[in-house]
């Protein structure tokens, strides 16, 4: 697959920076200036500045003899690197490699990302759209290397630079030699010998730009064309519930391990608590000395702080952990984390019966699987096997009130068994039925109740209930799936009363 | 006079035995009337219900089964009466929650566990049943040897949580450490005024045994949230359906 970069460029990062901070001072001109060699130095213009003839890299006495009422602020290099950071990691949901080079640009591999936005230039709209409303101004180019998508994203004429795959050379000829990243010495040499665009001398042999302008004006050409390969390193977005505990020696007994565990646990949920949150879903990994890793994995119903309550958990599956000839390094992960809601109630000491039984149930999740339990609502269905649903949570309330009259068993096949009955009359209940070769006599009968399907969800016939009671004084559920008179209806045994 | 003192004598070593027995000792309970089971009242060790113990439930049959399904949901709708949840154990599951609503139970404060093995539905009985924040704890299964029922009873002896083991078809009818052991099988539902249909559910009840009580039969029904009591004389004429059938089909 043909790769494709995306160059973000921040011409006015740290403006923009303070503008944000400050947004009354959006009118009004103000220069960002740092002390060098005893001056104070210019290094970022207001918009409104700009206008008034103010440069970056000008002496702010200078500025302030163009415009008396320039208002002058520290630049502040650091935090607008750490903005950038930020920004980069913000731009991982446009792309899953993003990497930021200084000291204002980022660098995003977009190869087969752009078509979830429909295409490339949507894609850089709404991008740049978002940062817009977000009080960033941008300049954005798209093009089949990383040297063009940044020579692009500076020095192109065009607004919205996007370059068609394998015609960046074009493009990249028509710009002046300082969009190929190289040291401001080699650009002054090339502008003194009339070297205006970089295609005046992107054919020139090898060898005489080498013996000319170095190797680094080389690399960074091919680079730009494609020749060289470039690689970019990405951000990392760290997991931000994340402990770690490396081993002076390695460890491979249970023991170790629950000593580790133990003491990441403490650390991971004296942070949850002074956060007010909890974990849901928490992984245990060791990185072995031979490179693999082993790792267990709990889930909680309700998030949870409390050590003991996870380490009960995890303690439950230490055994499958195979720490052969021994780990070094133990990470303790909270992939899950959730707000707390009845932080108070811990005031006391005691805890809940909520988090009581939502503990009793991680336990026994532990043991059986989490599919195992299970709570059911009642859903706004006639149809009996769709009548209750699954509740989600364990704090779920009914939406809807259970009926309480006696016209549903308390006992129901997950499939209705076929029966053989005998009635007298075509709309009469049965007198006897035959299940599993077993004949009950029939004395009472309700019925029938007659339930459609709905036909929005599943085509069939509809069934006619009746309730009826045996000699015995047993109580069955039986139904007649379609009408006598409209082909051979079939009878069913489909639940229990009590 | 003597007898008098004697009596006295006799009721606090019966008391003494009840508290070495396992239950709690309760001279508040004494006073308390105990709401719901007063039918049954009799047969109790103090006239009450024993709670936070466990009791177990036998059926053979498919019928018996459901009949102590409904049995057991009517007990736990007067131990849930303040919305305790409860847990629902089962190997087998057929409980149908939507059903449980005549019987005074909120079918949504029930967790139900599914499980395969008789053995893990015991494990999780066990831990379930330390839990205090439940109500009730109830598992249905087929075995159970005596030693699982002892700790089961240890457990339960620390919190105070009431347990119901209901045995389905059990290869052997094997003694348990349980409080009680009771038998629900169905009887002819109850019409008033022998009125066509299929009335409220009614059961006989058979306390087989009970731990400082005295064994007992009822034919018990279920109605309007209470339990009711017919007697057996009263018991309705088992009607058959009308006999109008001319022509039998037969399907």
């Amino acid at each position: 697959m043909p790769k494709r970069f995306l160059a973000i460029w921040f011409p006015y990062l740290s403006v923009d920076n303070v503008l944000k901070k400050s947004p009354d001072l959006r009118d009004k001109p103000f220069v960002l200036c740092a002390a060098e060699q005893g001056k104070m130095i210019i290094k970022a213009v207001s918009t409104r500045a700009r206008k008034e003839g103010i440069n970056v890299g000008d002496v702010l006495t200078s500025a302030r003899a163009i415009l008396p009422e320039v208002a002058s602020f520290q630049d502040d290099p650091i935090t607008t690197q750490r903005v950038l950071n930020a920004l980069a990691e913000w731009c991982l949901r446009f792309s899953p490699i993003v990497a930021v080079t200084s000291p204002d640009c980022l660098l995003l591999d977009i190869s087969g990302c752009t078509h979830l936005w429909g295409d490339e230039r949507s894609y850089i709209e709404s991008l740049k759209h978002r940062l817009a409303r977000e009080g960033y101004q941008i300049r954005a180019a798209i093009a089949d290397t990383i040297g063009a998508a940044w020579a692009l994203a500076r020095y192109s004429s065009s607004p919205l630079p996007i370059v068609e795959p394998t015609k960046h050379a074009e493009a990249l000829g028509l710009l002046p030699p300082v969009a190929l990243r190289i040291a401001p010495a080699t650009v002054l040499r090339m502008q003194k010998l009339g070297f205006k665009h970089i295609g005046q001398f992107m054919n020139i042999p090898r060898s005489s730009l080498r013996r000319r302008f170095g190797e680094d004006l080389l690399q960074r050409l091919h680079q730009a064309l494609g020749n060289y390969p470039e690689v970019i390193t990405p951000i990392k977005p760290a997991a931000p519930y994340e402990q770690r505990l490396p081993c002076l020696e390695p460890i491979c007994t249970a023991t170790g391990i629950a000593i580790a565990l133990q003491n990441l646990l403490e650390e991971l949920c004296a942070r949850l608590q002074k956060e007010g949150k909890g974990l849901r879903s928490g992984i245990f990994k060791g990185h072995r000395i031979d490179g693999n890793i082993q790792q267990i994995h709990i889930g909680t119903n309700k998030a949870s702080h409390n050590v003991a309550h996870l380490f009960k958990l995890f303690e439950l599956k230490i055994p499958t952990i195979e720490p052969a000839l021994g780990i070094e390094l133990f990470v303790l992960e909270a992939s899950i984390v959730e707000d707390i809601q009845d932080a108070q109630e811990t005031l006391w000491g005691a805890p809940s019966a909520y988090s009581k039984i939502a503990e009793l149930l991680d336990n026994i999740a532990g043991k059986v699987g989490l599919c195992a339990i299970r709570r059911y609502l009642p859903a706004a269905q006639h149809w009996p096997e769709r009548s209750i649903k699954t509740a989600h949570s364990l704090q779920e309330a009914p939406s809807i009130p259970w009926s309480n009259n006696l016209n549903r068993p308390i006992h129901l096949l997950s499939k209705p068994e076929p029966i053989k009955v005998t009635v007298p009359l075509p709309d009469y209940p049965p007198i006897l039925f035959i299940h599993k070769k077993k004949v009950y006599k029939l004395t009472k009968a309700d019925g029938p109740e007659r339930i459609e399907q709905e036909w929005w969800i599943e085509d069939g016939e509809a069934r006619d209930y009746y309730r009826v009671e045996d000699d015995q004084g047993a109580r069955y559920w039986l139904f007649r799936l379609g009408q006598y008179g409209q082909g051979e209806p079939q009878w069913f045994l489909h639940g229990f009363f009590a | 006079m003597v007898g008098i003192e004697k009596k006295e004598i006799i009721k606090k070593l019966q008391q003494e035995i009840l508290s070495l027995e396992g239950f709690k000792s309760a001279t508040t309970d004494l006073q308390q009337e105990d709401i719901g089971f007063q039918l049954m009242a009799d047969a109790f060790p103090r006239h009450t219900f024993p709670k936070g113990t466990i009791h177990e439930f036998i059926s053979q049959t498919a019928a018996c089964a459901t009949a102590v399904s409904g049995f057991v949901s009517s007990i736990l709708s007067i131990l849930m009466n303040n919305d305790t949840p409860c847990l629902w154990i089962s190997t087998k599951r057929s409980l149908f929650p939507a059903g449980l609503g005549y019987f005074g139970v909120q079918p949504d404060k029930i967790i139900f566990i599914d499980i395969t093995k008789d053995k893990e539905a015991l494990w999780v009985m066990e831990q379930a049943l330390k839990c205090s924040a439940l109500s009730a704890v109830v598992a249905e299964l087929s075995e159970v040897s005596f030693t699982e029922s002892q700790r089961l009873q240890l457990a339960v002896e620390k919190s105070q949580v009431t347990g119901f083991l209901h045995r389905r078809k059990p290869r052997r009818e094997n003694t348990l450490a349980c409080t009680a052991r009771w038998k629900i099988t169905p009887l002819a539902s109850y019409t008033e005024n022998g009125l066509p249909g299929v009335g409220f559910p009614l059961w006989e009840v058979n306390l087989e045994k009970i731990r400082g009580g005295k064994p007992r039969k009822w034919a018990l029904g279920w109605r309007d949230n209470k339990f009711i009591s017919i007697a057996a004389e009263q018991a309705p004429q088992q009607r058959t359906l009308k006999k109008q059938a001319v022509c039998l089909n037969v399907s």
